[in-house]
């Protein structure tokens, strides 16, 4: 050690890097978002410990027996499922590159969602039209909680979505939108995968309750 | 290799990458959605005819096919495997699932014990 620094003269020593590490932009995105995700899984898994064990405290009010209407949650989950297909097809349209086919596909899951969120604030309006609102139940509470936090994730995809249609339709399939179009793909997805536990959860197990 | 060369192939070769691992095949979309489908229709078939008498054994069938949906859902939408990003989805994955197994199950038990060893609710009479 001694003869190098004698030897390398005055100059003094380095400790860090010369160069910066050569990252291209947006290589780290995609985990990055996920990590997001399974934060967020992290909310609705406290909700969902909530429902756990609140959910079968009715106050005297009604149970899940005299709200849930199955034809109903079958045809929400159906749409969510649509949704989730018509995404991937958005997914392939853009790995050819067809900006046309992308937007076609990303309008119709836009659709869907949005069908999904109509009927789910139908399914709201007619539980607090029978009295069974946030405020009469330990049970209802939970449900509103969790189920709301759901609907809301899926309003805010909604509006991501026709947010990256416009970025599409007037930038085209550049990079950064593709890596969007990818991230809202996950965020997607990964709603799809909570409503599993949702309807299996709260609706199935309630009606069995 | 030059150190340009070298850069520009590491730049292509990473967004071919990306691109690759994010949209998955038709295939893959297909076999998930048609697996999903038939793994919602069959617990609603289950709880609404009311095909099995025994409602615990019904909630544990329910259950299972829930799990075996998700992980459908993991493989055939999300794409998830070992081998994406060097592995760190998956052990971000893992790692939140264990965080949520220990915060369910542990609200579970303890509300659970707090439930069945406090609050007796017949013997809670109004007091002003």
């Amino acid at each position: 050690m001694a003869s190098q620094t004698l030897s390398a003269g005055t100059e003094p020593p380095v400790f860090h890097l010369k160069e910066e590490p050569h990252h291209p932009e947006g290589s780290s995105t995609a985990l990055g978002f996920w990590i997001y995700l399974m934060s967020d899984c992290l909310i609705f898994a406290i909700l969902f410990a909530v429902y756990a064990v609140l959910g079968g405290n009715y106050a005297a009010g009604p149970a899940p027996k005299d709200l849930f209407d199955l034809n109903l949650v079958a045809l929400n989950t159906a749409m969510l499922l649509f949704s989730s297909i018509t995404y991937g097809f958005a997914m392939l349209a853009m790995a050819k590159g067809r900006v046309g086919g992308t937007l076609a596909w990303l309008g119709l899951t836009g659709l869907f969602g949005l069908a999904f969120i109509g009927i789910e604030l139908y399914e709201f309006a007619h539980l607090i039209h029978l009295g069974a609102t946030p405020q009469r139940s330990a049970f209802l509470s939970a449900f509103f909680a969790l189920v709301g936090t759901h609907g809301l994730h899926v309003s805010f995809g909604i509006l991501w979505l026709v947010t990256l249609m416009v970025q599409v339709k007037r930038y085209g399939l550049i990079a950064a939108n593709r890596r969007r179009i990818a991230c809202l793909s996950m965020f997607w997805h990964f709603l799809d995968v909570i409503w599993i536990g949702v309807f299996t959860f709260v609706y199935l197990m309630g009606m069995l309750r | 290799m030059s150190a340009d060369s070298h850069v520009a192939h590491d730049h292509h070769g990473h967004d071919a990458h990306a691109v690759a691992e994010a949209h998955g095949s038709l295939r893959d979309y297909v076999i998930g959605f048609v697996l999903s489908v038939v793994l919602t229709a069959i617990p609603f078939w289950l709880v609404m005819s009311g095909a099995i008498e025994n409602k615990q054994v019904t909630a544990f069938i329910v259950m299972g096919l829930a799990v075996v949906q998700i992980v459908v859902h993991m493989v055939y939408f999300l794409h998830m495997n070992g081998k994406v990003e060097g592995g760190w989805t998956m052990m971000a994955l893992v790692f939140t699932l264990i965080v949520v197994v220990i915060t369910l199950a542990g609200s579970l038990w303890v509300m659970y014990h707090l439930n069945t060893n406090m609050m007796p609710m017949q013997e809670m009479s109004p007091r002003g």
